[in-house]
């Protein structure tokens, strides 16, 4: 069963066209995140999901119901923002009850789920706590539990981890990721970051411009992209796009290579100058140029090479991607 | 401002600065206290002396309490305020979340007109007014006032009060209306808790002149029972011999309960200033 679909949406505001044909569906305990760079409408598909904007056209489906005209609250969805949105004037536990005292849920119920919420999450200790008294990771866990507590049909996450710090954000991640394994439920998760994208998704959707770039897991996303934009979209370092010219091709085509397939080997077909070396422990990650084209290779383990040294790169042929001019993959 | 607050000097001189513009502000009252327990020939010989033995007197009051009905006005100007406040914030803050919050055509020219009324002093109007509280038969009650300072405070308040509801986050009302809270809970139980502070800006600005005005009473509702302390004053305040002990009594007393609102609005004030550094 589906627990999202979408089909032909479209959304403007005024004359400028942020949402175009977008088709999606979520199955049902199906961890699915759109992913795209800033402005692209994530948070405006987010929204139209969640009713807070009407679509300008095209069909919502949640669960077996058509939610077109149904306000936000009787969608079976909770939120999760990005800024946390919490109540200030409320403690954590009446931030938490608010939505089940407004559909009229028995204290009982407000009671069990509330502990549950805040077992899960490592709250307990603050519930008689305000907003203002929380640090950022405790409000982000409000945030969650607060969606967790309403026992949702579909999740709906909107870049929840941006406004923590690195290490937090780690752990949030892996938080986020045992909680859809502890819930089974559906959801959607938004980020710009391709590495939360990468880790957390059973389903990528890639979004440019308010345009379905592609939909699939991370690994066939990773390993066959449709196209230029989302070849360079995932992975990090992201993917070397050079002219065929310089790889002795005969077409004006682009040739994507991802920077772990390259290697050093003495006769290698690519002679890059190395301009900048970083050194991972791990990894060793070379910025080089070659003709003019920067080139980043990545190489497991350490390695010692010298800053402006000139040194030979070599592939493997059938681990390069050929893209047209206009960005199509070329099979 | 932390080093400023560690460094002695500074501290001095800050709250040398504020003591000195306390006792500025403060002296008119104090003048206006002591004498009014003064009697008259003390008034006028010796104004900044406290009063003693030989120069005490309650003659003020007497007369304050004897003449006129001095608890009738203070309960007008009472009524007349506190009702005047409401109706301005309830009906700014309707009228300013509704700036704020949605989007509907006119939105702007709505805010610039409902804004223009900063710029013009309502009393240009003050024939017109008259009329219209004579056709409607308010002439002589205190809904006359009421009505009058309502219209008057409003184009302010929902200037503030727009301004401020644009800045509460629209992701706290989107959650909000996830959570199942209609239009009225997320403008009663959320945006209005949230822009307290700014109420009570709009509060304590539309307090002192409603409290002192001397005009719309004594053309509005100039009988002997909808008198507003102002107006009530006045009686001893002649053409040719002013009873000073009456007036200065009464102005004593009058600040009284001006005292008592401006405390109520500033709590709400510095408690909105500190939560809001909290977080
Ligand atoms: N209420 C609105 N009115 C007009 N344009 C909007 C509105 N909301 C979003 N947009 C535009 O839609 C585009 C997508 O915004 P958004 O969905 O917030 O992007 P993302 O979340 O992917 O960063 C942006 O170009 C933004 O300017
Ligand atoms: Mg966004």
């Amino acid at each position: 069963m589906t627990a999202l679909s979408l089909k032909n949406v479209h959304k403007s505001f005024g004359n400028i066209h942020v949402l175009k044909d977008i088709n999606i569906d979520v199955e049902d305990g199906e961890f699915v995140v759109f992913v795209g760079p800033s402005g692209c409408g994530k948070s405006t598909l987010l929204r139209v999901i969640a009713g807070l904007e009407d679509a300008t056209s095209g069909d919502i489906q949640i669960g077996e119901d058509m939610v077109n005209v149904v306000p936000p609250s009787k969608r079976g969805i909770a939120m999760v923002f990005q800024s946390y949105a919490l109540y200030p004037h409320l403690n954590v536990r009446k931030n938490m009850s608010l939505a089940l005292k407004q559909e009229r849920q028995p204290k009982s119920t407000i009671d069990a789920r509330i502990e549950k919420a805040s077992k899960m999450l490592n709250l307990e200790a603050y519930l008689d706590r305000f907003p203002s008294e929380l640090s950022g990771g405790q409000r982000q866990r409000v945030a969650i539990g607060r969606a967790i507590v309403r026992e949702p049909k579909l999740f709906l996450f909107d870049e929840p981890l941006s406004n923590l710090d690195a290490a937090l954000r780690m752990n949030t991640r892996i938080e986020i990721a045992n909680l859809h394994k502890q819930l089974g439920a559906s959801m959607v998760y938004v980020t710009h970051d391709q590495t939360e994208a990468m880790t957390l998704a059973d389903k990528i959707v890639v979004l440019r411009d308010g345009r379905v770039e592609q939909i699939g897991s991370p690994m066939e996303l990773y390993n066959n992209p449709a196209n230029k934009f989302v070849a360079g979209f995932l992975g990090s370092p992201s993917m070397n796009f050079l002219p065929e010219s310089v790889l002795d091709g005969a077409n004006n085509n682009t040739i994507g290579i991802r920077p772990e397939d390259l290697f050093i080997s003495k006769d290698g077909p690519l002679l890059v100058r190395v301009s900048h070396v970083e050194h991972l422990g791990g990894d060793t990650n070379i910025i080089a140029h070659v003709e003019g084209h920067q080139i980043t290779a990545r190489l497991f383990g350490q390695h010692k090479v010298d800053q402006d040294s000139e040194l030979r790169l070599a592939f493997k042929p059938d681990r390069t991607y050929a893209f047209a001019q206009d960005g199509t993959r070329l099979r | 401002m932390n080093k400023a607050r560690a460094n002695p000097y500074n501290t001095a001189a800050m709250h040398g600065a504020l003591i000195l513009y306390t006792l500025i502000a403060l002296f008119p009252v104090f003048v206006i206290i002591i004498n009014s327990f003064k009697d008259r020939r003390s008034i006028f010989r010796e104004p900044l002396a406290l009063p003693n033995s030989e120069s005490f007197s309650l003659i003020g009051y007497e007369t304050v309490f004897t003449q006129g009905d001095f608890f009738l006005y203070f309960q007008n100007s009472m009524i007349v305020t506190v009702a005047s406040l409401f109706f301005v914030l309830l009906f700014g803050a309707m009228a300013a979340f509704a700036l704020a919050e949605y989007r509907f055509k006119g939105n702007l020219l709505m805010g610039l007109y409902l804004a223009l009324g900063i710029m013009i002093p309502i009393r240009i109007g003050t024939v017109a007014i008259l009329d219209m509280m004579v056709a409607t038969g308010l002439v002589n009650t205190l809904w006359a006032l009421i009505l009058v300072y309502t219209a008057q405070g409003l184009p302010l308040a929902i200037f503030i009060l727009s301004e401020f509801m644009r800045q509460v986050s629209d992701d706290l009302k989107n959650a909000a209306r996830i959570d199942g809270l209609s239009e009225y809970a997320i403008f009663l139980k959320l945006v209005l808790p949230l822009v307290r502070p700014a109420m009570a800006t709009v509060a304590v600005f539309n307090m002192i002149p409603i409290w002192n005005d001397l005009w719309f009473p004594l053309i509005l509702a100039p009988a002997e029972e909808t008198k507003t302390l102002t107006l009530g004053s006045q009686v001893f305040i002649g053409q040719f011999v002013t009873d000073w002990n009456a007036v200065l009594s009464a102005l004593s007393m009058a600040i009284l309960p001006v005292l008592t609102l401006y405390v109520i609005f500033s709590r709400q004030l510095i408690r909105g200033i500190t939560s809001g550094a909290v977080k």
